[in-house]
Parts: structure tokens; C-alpha cells; sequence
């Protein structure tokens, strides 16, 4: 991974920590919903914390293709542009 | 071979534990309506706290004399699709009869209010537009959005400024823009707060699409939903609403006064490809539109209700959805265990209302949640707070506001 990646990722895991009640390691190979069980609205409002930490809207469309938190990684990065 | 079914095992686990604490809450048979505020349960006769039945209208005579009617003069079904032979002339007159209603000039009768956004929010936005829906938004509006292949942004319940700061992100976007909103919404009974939503349509531009499922028939001057109370009703570019609450029918509708809006006929899926709401379903939300606007002292009753229900709670020391009155009347309950408990502990009592749970629920909240009709007496009113008092009483460790 790329530094920024790497970055983005550290700040991924600090913004889902909230959410994970039963605190499972997060690594970028992490499913977030299924590895967390956090259902599909915690999803979206996870979703939401991260569109407000990097000022970037991430379409619902793109989160039945984002499952992992490296998946979550190349939105961002994209989203960025 | 993968077992397609095998994923629901948790979801199995957690009903299974529900049924052991008692009766079936998501799937309870009332066994005999006796009004629209009384039906037979469990073969006990209880006070219907969770029917959105807001103006009683289920059993009024001229309602069900219209549908027996229609029943004689047209058939049981219609056994078409509105756009093959499903369309009759009862189909028209309720699309006239509910646009004189809103004013407005357009409107296009859906087989349920599940259909009827799910066909204006397909009908009207596509893949190269953008919606905004609110995060609390109902399920078939999320559906409707997804069906519509729309770039889909979520915005924070009730909150203006997190919509404006979405719009602004996007503003040189290409295609349209829709924001959905609903005029109450159908957990905590809170309002949109309308007018400062219009400021931000003011200022960055987007077509308002307002859902009156819970509203409609209950708000406004001319009950024709929070648009309408709000006195922001031309704000409005699209109104849906549903017949399966206040008409106390089935089906939904969409409406506006888009030149183009009768567009929506020609390539909404929802519209299209599913048969037409039944001759006396139409008949006798037919009949309960007229009643509406012919007796809006239902509204005021219905208001009296729901704030002696409110009064009533708030008394008790219960905490609720939200702090304004409407017909929903939400109390937040701790967490499953409690409210699947509470829940059973009031029907055995004698009073049925809704169960609401994650991920039902905005914010993990679960919720006991009363929906309020005009045709409910005070005794009962008075009955369904005395009841909630005395299952909070007996320790069901019900939430109490601080």
C-alpha cells in the first residue's frame, strides 16, 4: 500500500471504532459489515463519518461493491480524485 | 452446494427467541377487527394503538357501501396492469377526485404506497441524476432510489445544512437534482422542518419531492400534509402519499403540476408492470378522500387525541421519539429483551401497538410505537396511558426521561 493509502486507511479504522462494539482487529482484508455485524444502516452512518473527515460524498450506489476496508480505501481515493 | 437460506440462521435465531418471549410481534393475526380502534386478539378484545388508522375511516358506512358498489358493478380485481386493461373509470375519478384535494394538477393512482414511491422516485430521477435522501428515510424510499439507478447521497435526518453542505460539494454535478423528504416520519413522528429545507432549495436549486404517507389527510389547513401546515405548499414539486393510512384503503399516489409529469405513466416500472388496485379498494379510498375534505374536524380530533396521548406519557415520564405532537407517539425502550417484554406485557394487558427495532429503527433505538386515531375515545386514550403506567410500573426498566 501507498503511504496515502496506509494514511487513509489508519484514519478508516480509527472512524469505524465507534462501531465496533466487539472490538475486532481492523486490517484492510476486514469486511465491515459482516466482520463487525453491524448492520446496513450502522453502514451508512459509518459512511457518512468518513464523507465529513475527507469532505468527499461516497454515493450509496458504490457500497454493494465496497466490502472490505481496503475496498473502502480506493472510494476514497477516487472520490478524492 | 451453497445453501441460499443458510444466512438467515442469525436472523432465524433472533425470531425464535422473540416467539419464546410471548406472542408473535412481527407476525401477530388479529382474529376479528370489531372497529377502527378495537380488534380480537389472542380471542381478547383489545384497544388498537398501532393501526396508523388516523381518521378512523375503516368502518364508515358510505366507505364500505362504496366498495360493496364497485365489488357488484366491477369485479373483485381488475386483473390488469393500469397501462393493459387495468385502468377503469373508478381509476380516473380517484385521480381527479385526490388532484381537486391537493390542488394540484396531475395525479397518478399506485397499487400500494410501497409502489407509489418507489414509481414516482423511479419516474421522475435517473442514472445520471442525483437524490438526496434523509438518513431516517423509509425503506421504500431507499428502494425507489435504487431502483431509479440515481447517484444516491444520504443526508442527516432533519438536517438542513448537512444537505446544503452535500450540494455544495456536488453543485457542478450534471442532471438533475431530487431531495425526498417525508412530512412525518414513520418511527420517532417527528416533522421535516420544511422551511429550512425551502432555503436551501432557494439556494442551490433541486426539485422537492415531500413522501405525506403519515401526513397526508392529518396536517395542514386542507389536510394535505406538512407542505401544507408549514404553508410551503408550492415548494412542493411532488407530493406521494399512501391510501393505507389515513383513507384506510390500499394503494398510493403521486401528484404534481409538472407539464410533464403524466411522463411518469409511460416508463415507471412500478406503474407499469403490476395489476391495478382493485375496484373496491379504489371505491372506498374514493369515498374517505371526499370524507376528508368534507369533515376536517377529524383533524382536530385527531389532534386532541394524539396530544392527551403525549400529555398522557409525558406525565409518566416516558421518553418519546420526539418532542412534538403528531399521531406517532414513540416510546424508547432500552434495549430487544425489554421491549419484546413491555410489548407482550401490554397486549396481554389489553392494548396493541407496534414493535420497532433495529435496524427498523434510526440509531439502534428500539420503540414501543402508538400511532393515534381520531376514532379513539379518551377512555381509551386514557386506558393506553393508565396501561403504559402500569407495565412500566411493574419494572420492564422502560426508558424515563431524565
Amino acid at each position: 500500500m501507498s503511504a496515502s493509502s496506509a494514511e487513509i486507511l489508519g484514519k478508516l479504522k480509527e472512524l469505524l471504532q465507534k462501531f465496533n462494539s466487539n472490538n475486532i482487529e481492523l486490517t484492510e482484508t476486514t469486511d465491515i459489515s459482516t466482520d463487525l455485524n453491524i448492520d446496513s444502516v450502522a453502514v451508512m452512518d459509518f459512511i457518512m463519518e468518513v464523507e465529513d473527515a475527507y469532505d468527499i460524498d461516497i454515493p450509496l450506489n458504490v457500497l454493494s461493491d465496497t466490502r472490505t476496508m481496503s475496498d473502502l480505501v480506493k472510494v476514497v481515493q477516487k472520490e478524492m480524485g | 452446494m451453497v445453501d441460499l437460506l443458510k444466512k438467515f440462521e442469525p436472523l432465524m435465531a433472533r425470531y425464535e427467541a422473540m416467539l419464546e418471549a410471548g406472542s408473535d410481534a412481527i407476525g401477530l393475526v388479529n382474529e376479528k377487527i370489531l372497529s377502527p380502534t378495537r380488534g380480537l386478539i389472542n380471542g381478547k378484545e383489545t384497544i388498537l394503538a398501532g393501526t396508523n388508522n388516523y381518521m378512523g375511516v375503516t368502518f364508515d358506512k358510505a366507505c364500505i357501501a362504496a366498495g360493496k358498489k364497485a365489488l357488484d358493478e366491477f369485479g373483485t380485481g381488475t386483473t390488469g396492469s393500469r397501462i393493459a386493461n387495468g385502468t377503469y373509470g373508478l381509476h380516473k375519478e380517484l385521480e381527479a377526485e385526490l388532484a381537486a384535494f391537493l390542488d394540484l394538477e396531475h395525479c397518478i393512482v399506485f397499487s400500494t404506497g410501497y409502489a407509489a414511491n418507489l414509481g414516482m422516485i423511479a419516474g421522475v430521477a435517473g442514472p445520471k441524476d442525483t437524490i438526496y435522501l434523509d438518513a431516517d428515510s423509509h425503506s421504500s424510499i431507499y428502494d425507489g432510489c435504487t431502483l431509479s439507478g440515481a447517484r444516491l447521497v444520504r443526508f442527516r435526518h432533519n438536517d438542513a445544512d448537512d444537505l446544503a453542505k452535500r450540494l455544495a460539494r456536488s453543485k457542478d454535478s450534471e442532471g438533475g437534482k431530487l431531495v425526498v423528504l417525508e412530512g412525518i416520519y414513520s418511527m420517532m413522528g417527528d416533522r421535516a422542518p420544511m422551511a429550512d429545507f425551502v432555503e436551501v432549495k432557494k439556494q442551490y436549486g433541486f426539485q422537492l419531492m415531500m413522501d405525506e404517507a403519515h401526513s397526508f389527510g392529518v396536517l395542514g389547513p386542507n389536510g394535505r400534509g406538512l407542505a401544507d401546515e408549514a404553508g410551503l405548499y408550492e415548494h412542493a414539486d411532488f407530493v406521494v402519499g399512501t391510501f393505507s393510512k389515513s383513507v384506510g384503503a390500499i394503494g398510493g399516489f403521486g401528484a404534481g403540476n409538472h407539464p410533464y409529469f403524466e411522463a411518469i405513466r409511460h416508463h415507471s416500472r412500478p406503474y407499469m408492470f403490476t395489476a391495478s388496485p382493485s375496484p373496491a379498494s379504489v371505491a372506498t379510498a374514493l369515498e374517505a378522500i371526499k370524507l376528508l375534505a368534507r369533515e376536517p374536524e377529524r383533524r382536530d380530533r385527531l389532534q386532541e387525541n394524539s396530544t392527551r396521548l403525549f400529555n398522557g406519557f409525558k406525565a409518566l415520564g416516558l421518553e418519546m421519539g420526539c418532542d412534538e405532537v403528531s399521531p406517532i407517539i414513540a416510546v424508547r425502550c432500552p434495549d430487544e429483551p425489554t421491549t419484546i417484554a413491555m410489548w407482550n406485557a401490554l397486549l396481554d394487558a389489553g392494548v396493541y401497538v407496534n414493535i420497532a427495532l433495529p435496524p427498523g429503527t434510526p440509531n439502534k433505538i428500539c420503540l414501543l410505537r402508538c400511532s393515534v386515531s381520531t376514532a379513539h375515545s379518551n377512555d381509551e386514550i386514557d386506558r393506553i396511558t393508565e396501561l403504559f403506567g402500569q407495565v412500566v410500573a411493574a419494572g420492564h426498566g422502560v426508558a424515563k426521561a431524565g
